[in-house]
């Protein structure tokens, strides 16, 4: 008797152990909720509204490829994460998706064995300082006290961009980018560094935003984008995809109002393929012809994406810029659907 | 008798490691032992298999990679051109000092306010008990946090130290209070400083032989002899005597604002000042109590046989009460001591960068290497608070009761 248990719990747990080993989305089917990894508070980028649902730039991501493979684009379960257990939370399968404000570099593709599926916000590194300083160059900072966010790609650039001017810093590392508002606020740093789409973005928040300026030196590049596993091609390819969907949307002048009327076929071939009036793209990724259509259909195309979380009309006020679609004169690219 | 000594000996059979009272305890252990290690063992394989499932392996060599971010706070020599591994030394060294400075100033304060709640003196007692409640029931990080917004939203900025009409001024010009920390003047040594420094260290080693030969006086002779006075100035005559017949070697450096910041002496950062100051009052507040329960482990019949036989109060707590509450303060006082080395790693919180910062927190991070990291980590705290313990139970074993 107790033998039988034994060898029974043996290929519940063998079976179990091959179900681990199956596709990410086979998982994600099967749980009917994509986890996905964000922040675990940047205004505009994620952060819970008032009613506890999750509004952003990155959970957009997040919820376009819950609606691309589950058809719901509120089927996800977000994991806040910060700087430190991000990578982790990925590399074990917590998260499916790590939609966190990431900057794509080399080791962290290459050494950490994360595949980046693409680039959804052209960041770089950024200082803010007070006004009343009176500094218009960040070269001018030599001695000042520098707030950081620890934990990020911002302390090594930081330390790079000094010793390139050699002039000295004191480095204040914080753990939360609120408190390290709040240590700036009270002057106990000169200067607040981070990517300059989140100083924009605490700036708003601040009660006197015109009393600092951000200094026009843009020391990194910081190309921000959501993140899987390697290993896991399939999955990689539909998270790449839904980003890039999203980015042909927009070029395309697919937009949340329209796609309705344009999924029932156009005389554009390229977005009758995108939206599956056309073509077996979606077959191709394991998904049904409608994917890019849900996905699209869940916060907008791109362009809708951006002015509604972050963009000018909102108090977060970021302009387009490198974020422009390449035909804008941006770095906006999507390869085509073909 | 020994023939059924033998027949027993002879006729083990393994039923007797059950049976045996002799071998059960032992052969239960021996089965916990072995359970234990298979436990380990799958544990370990388990995290192998699924690092190498998911194509990661351990590996140390970030040790010695560039670490490349820079620290405040450097005892010891680092730039953001050396290692990881030297990052990390910096970081223990600063765990060091903050899990030695709070150590010495919780013992302070706890035996101040454990002697000073035995006070006789309502007001004082009920004080006391009021800092013993309040600090030792609000969990620590509060306290590092509050410390530290406190302290940096009250204290001036540095640039309000600036201009004629300034807002704020220094302490006669050698110590400012800023919200970035608090300078304090540096002693500069000139070549013969260290004479001055070697002239103090043999005068504490002549406090001590001069109390030791009182106290031999003491019990061969009976004459007891003042030692307060005489003591203080073993301890500082010589000092300042070196000191002026060299020519003053050791000279100050004041702190100067220049630029953003104020320049020279010793800069004590805010995230020092806040993890040190909250991590000595919790913990002092716990050590009060252990230095009043060991005050009244000792029965006051003892207080009261000393007085009858014309001792003075102040005699009768360091020569009768005091040594004999010391058995009883000081096993304890050892988890205390764990305890701030342990909770010093909430320093992130305020950003000191200790080992859990830099280890356990940048590096960590920039490499990804969190097994690794972690373990590293674990194997610090472990071989410190291990330390710790053996360094406080020789000294337990020095003061505990000799009987004869």
């Amino acid at each position: 008797m107790k033998k039988t248990v034994f060898l029974g719990a043996l290929t519940v747990a063998g079976l179990a152990a091959g179900l681990v080993s199956a596709g990410t989305l086979d998982d994600v089917k099967a749980r009917g909720k994509l986890n996905c990894g964000v922040t675990t508070g940047v205004p505009g980028f994620a952060e819970p509204d008032a009613n506890g649902v999750w509004q952003g730039f990155d959970v957009a991501v997040c919820r376009a490829v819950a609606a691309a493979v589950l058809g719901d684009n509120m089927a996800v379960e977000f994991v806040p994460t910060t700087g430190k257990t991000r990578f982790t939370a990925l590399a074990s399968g917590e998260i499916d998706l790590l939609a966190r404000n990431t900057t794509w570099t080399m080791s962290r593709d290459v050494d950490l064995k994360f595949e980046f599926v693409g680039v959804n916000y052209y960041d770089g590194q950024g200082f803010m300082v007070p006004a009343s300083l009176g500094v218009s160059s960040a070269a001018e900072l030599d001695g000042a006290t520098v707030c950081i966010q620890t934990g990020t790609t911002t302390e090594l650039n930081l330390a790079d961009f000094f010793r390139a001017n050699g002039i000295s810093y004191e480095p204040v590392p914080i753990e939360t980018g609120s408190e390290a508002a709040q240590l700036f606020l009270a002057g106990s740093c000169d200067v607040y560094t981070t990517d300059r789409s989140a100083l924009a973005a605490q700036r708003a928040n601040f009660p006197n935003p015109d009393d600092y300026v951000v200094l026009p030196d843009v020391v990194s590049k910081e190309p921000l984008g959501p993140l899987v596993r390697h290993g896991d091609n399939d999955w990689g390819d539909i998270a790449r995809w839904t980003l890039n969907a999203l980015i042909t949307a927009e070029e395309l002048g697919v937009t949340s109002d329209n796609i309705a009327e344009m999924s029932a076929g156009t005389n554009n071939p390229e977005i009758n393929r995108l939206l599956g009036s056309e073509g077996t793209l979606g077959e191709m990724l394991g998904l049904d012809a409608e994917w890019a259509k849900r996905a699209i259909m869940s916060g907008g195309n791109y362009g809708e994406v951006f002015e509604s979380n972050i963009g000018a009309a909102t108090n977060i006020g970021l302009s387009r810029g490198l974020n422009a679609q390449w035909k804008d004169g941006g770095l906006i690219y999507s390869p085509p659907f073909r | 008798m020994s023939s059924t000594t033998q027949t027993r000996a002879s006729k083990f059979s393994l039923s007797m490691l059950i049976n045996d009272t002799r071998y059960r305890s032992t052969t239960f252990q021996v089965i916990a032992l072995i359970g234990l290690i298979f436990a380990m063992g799958y544990l370990v394989s388990n995290l192998l298999s699924n690092l190498a499932d998911a194509g990661l392996n351990i590996s140390w060599r970030f040790f010695g990679e560039t670490a490349g971010y820079d620290i405040n706070q450097m005892p010891i020599e680092y730039n953001n051109q050396m290692s990881h591994g030297r990052a990390s030394l910096v970081g223990a060294v600063n765990t060091l000092i903050v899990a030695f400075l709070a150590c010495v100033s919780a013992t302070i304060l706890g035996v101040v306010a454990g002697v000073l709640r035995l006070s006789n003196n309502w007001v004082v007692s009920k004080l006391m008990a009021i800092y013993v409640e309040a600090f030792r029931n609000v969990p620590v990080l509060i306290w590092i946090l509050i410390i530290f917004l406190v302290m940096s939203n009250v204290l001036p900025q540095p640039r309000e130290f600036r201009g004629d009409a300034a807002a704020s001024s220094m302490w006669f010009d050698m110590v400012a209070f800023t919200n970035r920390g608090v300078y304090i003047p540096r002693l500069v040594l000139d070549d013969l400083g260290w004479v001055v420094f070697a002239a103090f260290g043999l005068s504490i080693i002549g406090v001590f032989a001069f109390r030791r030969y009182a106290r031999n006086l003491l019990f061969n002779t009976g004459r007891l002899i003042p030692t307060f006075l005489p003591s203080i100035g073993i301890l500082i005559i010589p000092t300042v005597l070196v000191y002026f017949a060299l020519g003053s070697p050791i000279g100050l450096e004041n702190p100067a604002l220049k630029g953003f910041n104020f320049k020279g002496g010793l800069h004590l950062r805010l995230s020092l000042i806040a993890l040190w100051f909250a991590l000595a009052i919790y913990t002092g507040a716990f050590i009060a109590e252990n230095v009043r329960a060991g005050i009244q482990a000792i029965s006051y019949g003892q207080t009261e046989a000393a007085a009858a036989l014309g001792m003075r109060p102040g005699r009768i707590m360091s020569l009768i009460i005091l040594p004999q509450a010391l058995r009883v303060i000081v096993p304890p006082l050892i988890s205390q001591y764990l305890n701030i080395t342990k909770n010093s790693s909430l320093a992130i919180a305020v950003g000191y960068m200790d080992i859990t910062g830099t280890l356990g927190g940048i590096t960590l991070n920039q490499t990804g290497r969190a097994i690794e990291c972690i373990l590293v980590l674990m194997l610090f705290y472990l071989v410190i608070s291990l330390s710790i313990s053996a360094i406080m139970n020789v000294y337990n074993n020095a003061m505990k009761l000799k009987e004869r």
